[in-house]
């Protein structure tokens, strides 16, 4: 239940880091804390949109699911359930794959860094790394 | 596998302490950027003014100069600028007819206005006045509600402006004295709606390209030839 519980609250500062995003896109926020300038760089470049979606708005509701997921994976009740567990990790695995792609864009065509996007890239992988080991352990307890 | 009530309880703590830090951060981030002002009825300097006449376009040497005194937050004032001014700009301003005068009115029922000229004018300090100008009239929709000097800033990045020296431009409210020189111009001749123009020391008000080139062409027939 722990890895699930970390995946929530991973889950939950990723939900406020893509709002922060959005919400710059969106211009609510004025000013990137960011350091680097580069978040700008990032932010209003094309690439800051996928199919027409803002990349933020992506990551605002994939973290939304997974929280959703991970808190009702959470329950005592479905401890030993391993539909969330499956779920979680193609979920967050999808998460990292776009990461990757988001992450090439920003060092190999964009050239700048984004700060933010890297504690997203480090919270969604956290989320995989803790998945799996959740579906390791609940294969365990079922086998 | 249960887990116990205890690790329950932990876990909702977790969550609520880290939902409470994260809404605690945007609302601060909101609330930041909310916080930038550009005061009104400021003294106006005479460094405020010096060598600045209003924002021009076109050659000095048309024969018709048109001043314009409008509002960035004026739905009638982004309709001419959106709608008319593209055809007065290619077959009155380009053609050599009219030089065209910027003024800013920022009327004080318009909450974000004199904000919207001061990043226009923060603009101007890097060459990207009419850039700026254009993508204010074009989302006013976006910014009137709310959000406005997030948004500008959002301009400020697109238009290609460098965004530190655009916050300092901001933040020091440098603009503000010129702007209570532009509004108080407009004050003193009558001015009293947006868009007015001042055109052969007539106002008028909102004109239509058509009766823009009546205007212009009447003023340039009774000029003498030289």
């Amino acid at each position: 239940m722990k890895y699930r519980m970390s995946a929530a609250v991973l889950a939950l500062v990723g939900v406020f880091v893509s709002a922060y995003l959005l919400l710059y896109k969106m211009g609510r926020i004025g000013t990137l804390a960011c350091g680097t300038g580069g978040c700008e760089t990032v932010q209003l470049s094309r690439w800051s949109q996928f199919l027409g979606v803002d990349v933020a708005l992506i990551g605002l509701l994939g973290y939304v699911t997974l929280l959703l997921l991970a808190m009702m994976g959470s329950r005592p009740a479905a401890a030993t359930q391993i539909a969330p567990s499956r779920w979680l990790a193609v979920l967050s695995g999808l998460g990292v794959g776009f990461t990757l792609y988001l992450t090439a864009l920003e060092l190999f065509v964009i050239h700048a860094i984004c700060r933010w996007c890297v504690g997203s890239a480090v919270i969604i992988t956290l989320i995989f790394v803790v998945s799996l080991l959740d579906l390791r352990r609940v294969r365990s307890a079922v086998a | 596998m249960a887990a116990a009530p205890s690790g329950m309880k932990g876990f909702y703590v977790t969550i609520g302490v880290v939902a409470a830090a994260g809404v605690a951060f945007l609302g601060w981030q909101l609330s930041r950027r909310n916080s930038v002002s550009i005061p009104a009825n400021v003294s106006v300097l005479p460094a405020d003014t010096a060598g600045f006449h209003g924002y021009m376009l076109g050659t000095d040497s048309a024969p018709v100069v048109v001043t314009e005194y409008a509002d960035y937050e004026c739905p009638y004032c982004a309709d001419f600028d959106i709608v008319t001014f593209p055809d007065v700009k290619a077959r009155l301003i380009e053609a050599g007819k009219v030089r065209w005068r910027y003024r800013d009115f920022p009327l004080s029922m318009h909450k974000y206005s004199r904000l919207a000229a001061h990043a226009a004018a923060c603009a101007d300090d890097q060459g990207k006045y009419w850039q700026m100008h254009s993508l204010l009239y074009q989302g006013q929709p976006d910014w009137a509600s709310g959000g406005a000097a997030g948004q500008f800033r959002k301009y400020a990045g697109i238009v290609g402006l460098d965004l530190g020296a655009y916050d300092q431009c901001m933040e020091s409210a440098k603009y503000a004295g010129r702007l209570q020189a532009s509004y108080d111009e407009a004050v003193a001749l009558g001015v009293n709606s947006t868009p007015t123009f001042l055109i052969g020391g007539r106002l008028y008000p909102n004109l239509s390209f058509d009766q823009f080139q009546r205007v212009v062409d009447s003023i340039i027939a009774a000029k003498p030839a030289s």
